[in-house]
């Protein structure tokens, strides 16, 4: 029998021969885990005698091979102490500095609201929504969603959301083997973020590498058996991307997938007007923190026709018995729950509150708040951009278009990004050939990009 | 007909949010990009102002329940409350505004938190090796398989072309193995509702490459045989995979290495309270053993001395995330299991006490298939000549969430209900009164059933019939 003494000096016993219950005692206070579980020890023992165990141990007699020991966990912290804990490994990371890393996750500003709204308790406590009607608040949120997508992507039908940018990328390259009828494999180029094309690997999908010049793809010799072509634009290096991809897709009978930041799309022509057959991408700039990579959300769209080929929830319009609109996932036969092993993807939920992040934040922008966003990191790219490139550095594809990240050559990326920590700023990604891909938002101020040039400057 | 959405509720020239003034001068898009690169029709988009957003959004959270607004027993999904200190913990600027490329050396507290929540899930698994970056149970699965598969093609036995699955099994295991490529292949159950050993040493041979198993079962029933079927396995050369969903029933009670296990999933988002959040975002952190850590994803958290530094591991199948997972879950859940330390048996202990008191309250009225000691859940079925559908839909009227109904599959009209450890005796036994009355009302009056929810039942078929996904 396992005794304790609590903080009162009371001694806690343990029910019944054996039977260990550890944590109740009369004063609640001072019962940890109790503050989550309501049990009393004489609901316990009432509860049992319902039952008609006597023991709690006697709960797990089945269980075999038994663990009989203690966890070995460090001992159970009230939550001051381990909030305390948070706080201090917080400080061991570098935070607050402004920013100049991309790469995939962008330091935009996040409005007050959207924390508001995503922490409200209806929405953060809620299950995947298969009771419509006590789910309407999580469904017309990921419609909203939908809609909000298809009209950025220029595409007629948008899921719920995927995992992230880079699975909503994977499951891109599935799709078009499917809706191909070939065997997975895509085109891309070095244009792709390299970790998206590494979760495509991951997920068994054959991948050729098509010719990167100058900045940009050169799609003209797309091999004639993949069932995809990517183009990322602005890619990975931040240049715009021509949009030939799609009619080289289509001639060698492969669909194309345009990979998009959804702020570029704002200001940029509908990946769904110039051809692409499915878009996807990563939707952490649309109200996300940084938050060391996640939770972000990812996003896809497709053209009516391949519906049915899109993985992941889809919520449609339908009405009630009373006739009231109302809204419910649909085409479940695609999902893993319906089909098992002959869905089209394993994928069970979306990215819900994410998604309800990303669907705020797009409210309280609107058209013109996106297209300002885009505008303002535009301007300020292409300020720093100048100012480098009139102290003397060069930026590698000085020709090729560029929204709001760029690369610039620089004798000593190591050096120059320590000397903008130790100035305290977050220098740009280290490409480890002498590149520095640096990212410029909306958050950064005059203030700081001239201090980034001088910073950079000095380091030589 | 009138919808609500946001964007009915704009006027144009609305803004909701003020941006920055430009200090730098204007760059003009035309100036920079060529022109068929730029957007002609500007995007149908909400243009409201920041009131009117705060109020819908909340018009709409009022139309959803949570586990803070009612009591949500949904089997298989381990809906207990969620302690606001892990919001806290997410939310702390030090962490929130962490770049995921940032170096290493830059982001030690958030290295640090990984570290320790990888050593406390082998801990509560026995398992040595763990990855957090699956963002979700069904990619945790996943995760798992694929490594299974590149241990196999690694060692040249390219022989291994089947996963059993058990008939009780989430639909998600099924679905992973075809993604990996493997055929799926049902294994049937003995009379207790756990995978039927008989069949299984008939089914296991040189072409099989893993066995998928939850413990608990979906049944709630624990897989008992689990030591023997891991045996079974491994003389063939196959590997045990654990489902780790049900992981609530096992904290301080079983570890799966001990049971044979070599390869398991958690559900953050289950076992250690990281909200669900209407579906996601989740994490699905794997553990495995020394013989699979090899082949875990990149990177993994090592420590190097003082520091913490990522890692790939040699045989790795390689990134199944863009970055590191979804770190923020690690965050909650990493102060969800501090807050409990080894304390989290009592967790288990409340939530199986919990189950099996709803189990022996409606034993009688409501049949129990396997009425027996259940776990963390149990699966019942209504009374002749009523449906499950009715029921859940009639429980919606008593003010509670329904439990997961039709399934697991191999139950008739099966109402799996999973109370957890948060939910207090008075709850429990208002909830069963509830399911007491349904089962003597008449089935034409629940068939109107619910009448007192935002909507009443949906025309759900018309939903797919006339698509219609978007404003």
């Amino acid at each position: 029998m396992l005794i304790r003494i609590d903080a009162d000096g009371v001694i806690l016993s343990g029910l019944g021969q054996g039977g260990v219950y550890r944590t109740l005692t009369r004063n609640r206070g001072y019962c940890r885990v109790s503050r989550f579980t309501p049990h009393t020890e004489e609901d316990v023992r009432e509860m049992l005698d319902v039952i008609g165990v006597e023991t709690l141990d006697d709960l797990f007699a089945d269980v075999s091979p038994k663990f009989e020991g203690e966890l070995d966990l460090p001992p159970a912290l009230s939550e001051y102490e381990a909030l305390r804990d948070v706080d201090r490994l917080a400080k061991e990371n570098v935070s607050g500095f402004p920013i100049f890393l991309g790469a995939g996750a962008y330091d935009r500003i996040v409005p007050s609201t959207v924390g508001a709204i995503i922490s409200r308790g209806e929405f953060l406590t809620s299950y995947t929504p298969y009771q419509p009607e006590i789910s309407q608040g999580t469904l017309q949120s990921i419609f909203e969603f939908q809609s909000i997508i298809s009209e950025l992507t220029g595409l007629e039908v948008s899921n719920a959301s995927v995992y992230d940018g880079a699975n909503a990328v994977a499951e891109a390259a599935l799709m078009t083997a499917r809706l191909t009828k070939r065997d997975p494999k895509v085109a891309v180029s070095k244009g792709l973020n390299p970790r998206y094309r590494e979760v495509i690997e991951t997920y068994r999908v054959e991948v050729v590498e098509l010719p990167f010049e100058d900045g940009t793809t050169d799609f003209s010799e797309t091999p004639d058996d993949v069932s995809g072509v990517f183009v990322q634009s602005p890619n990975f290096f931040g240049v715009v991307e021509d949009v030939g991809a799609s009619e080289a897709a289509h001639g060698v009978g492969a669909l194309c997938v345009a990979v998009c930041d959804p702020i570029s799309l704002a200001v940029l022509e509908a990946p769904g007007n110039l051809g692409a057959d499915v878009a996807v991408g990563e939707a952490q700039p649309l109200g996300m923190p940084l938050l060391f990579g996640g939770p972000y959300a990812g996003y896809m769209a497709t053209d009516q026709k391949s519906v049915r080929q899109l993985p992941g929830r889809i919520c449609g319009e339908t009405v009630d018995r009373d006739g009231k609109l109302a809204y419910v996932l649909t085409l479940r036969g695609r999902e893993q729950d319906i089909r098992r092993a002959k869905a089209n993807s394993n994928i069970c939920t979306n990215q819900a509150l994410t998604a309800l992040a990303a669907t705020v934040y797009t409210a309280l922008m609107g058209p013109e708040g996106l297209r300002e966003v885009a505008e303002l990191s535009v301007s300020k790219a292409h300020y720093l951009a100048e100012r480098l490139q009139a102290s003397g550095f060069r930026l590698r594809y000085p020709e090729a278009p560029f929204l709001w990240e760029f690369v610039v050559e620089l004798p000593d990326v190591k050096k120059a990004n320590q000397a903008l920590l130790d100035a305290g700023m977050v220098g740009g990604l280290d490409l480890g050939d002498g590149g520095m891909l640096v990212a410029v938002t909306e958050k950064r101020t005059k203030e700081e990009l001239d201090a980034f040039v001088g910073v950079v400057a000095d380091a030589g | 007909m009138l919808d609500n959405l946001i964007r009915t509720k704009g006027r144009e020239g609305r803004r909701g949010y003020t941006l920055p003034n430009n200090d730098v001068g204007e760059t003009s898009l035309e100036k920079v990009l060529p022109k068929e690169a730029l957007r002609k029709e500007k995007p149908r988009l909400a243009e409201v102002d920041e009131p009117t957003v705060v109020r819908h959004y909340t018009n709409l959270s009022r139309q959803n329940w949570g586990i803070d607004t009612n009591f949500y027993p949904l089997g298989s999904c381990t809906m207990k409350h969620n302690p606001r200190a892990n919001e806290v913990a997410a939310n702390t600027p030090g962490f929130a505004g962490l770049h995921p490329l940032q170096p290493e050396a830059q982001a030690q507290g958030a290295l640090r938190v990984m570290h320790e929540l990888q050593g406390f899930l082998s801990e509560v698994s026995g398992l040595p090796a763990v990855s957090l970056q699956p963002l979700a149970g069904a990619q945790g699965e996943l995760t798992s398989i694929l490594m299974v598969k590149k241990f196999f093609e690694d060692n040249g036995d390219d022989g291994r072309t089947t996963v059993l699955v058990p008939s009780t099994a989430h639909g998600t295991n099924p679905a992973t193995a075809s993604m990996a490529d493997f055929g799926a292949k049902e294994i049937g159950l003995d009379e207790h509702g756990c995978v039927d050993v008989d069949e299984l040493r008939e089914l296991v041979d040189e072409t099989t490459a893993a066995l998928m198993i939850t413990n608990p079962n979906t049944c709630g029933v624990f897989e008992r045989n689990m030591k023997e079927i891991s045996e079974v396995l491994h003389e063939a050369g196959a590997f045990l995979y654990m489902d780790g969903a049900n992981m609530n029933a096992n904290l301080g009670r079983m570890r799966p290495a001990e049971a044979g296990v070599d390869v398991m999933h958690f559900n953050l988002h289950k076992t250690f309270s990281t909200p669900h959040g209407g579906g996601g975002p989740g994490c699905g952190a794997i553990a495995c053993s020394e013989t699979l850590a090899p082949f875990l994803p990149d990177p993994a958290v090592e420590r190097d001395g003082e520091n913490y530094v990522f890692v790939r591991p040699d045989n790795s199948i390689g990134r199944v995330a863009g970055f590191h997972g979804n770190f923020g879950q690690m965050l909650r859940a990493w102060n969800y299991i501090k807050m409990h330390g080894p304390d989290l048996r009592d967790v288990t202990d409340m939530a199986v006490l919990n189950a099996n008191y709803v189990r022996a309250r409606l034993g009688g009225t409501y049949q129990v298939p396997y009425d027996e000691l259940c776990k963390h859940e149990v699966v019942v079925q209504p009374p002749k000549g009523i449906k499950a559908l009715d029921i859940a839909k009639g429980l919606i009227d008593h003010g509670y969430h329904p439990p997961t109904i039709y399934f697991p599959l191999v139950v008739k009209e099966a109402m799996l209900i999973e109370p957890t450890e948060t939910e207090s005796k008075e709850t429990l036994d208002d909830f069963v009164g509830a399911l007491l009355e349904l089962a003597e009302s008449r089935p034409e009056e629940l068939e109107e059933a619910p009448t007192h929810a935002p909507t009443r039942r949906l025309d759900e078929a018309r939903a797919a019939r006339q698509l219609k996904a978007r404003w």
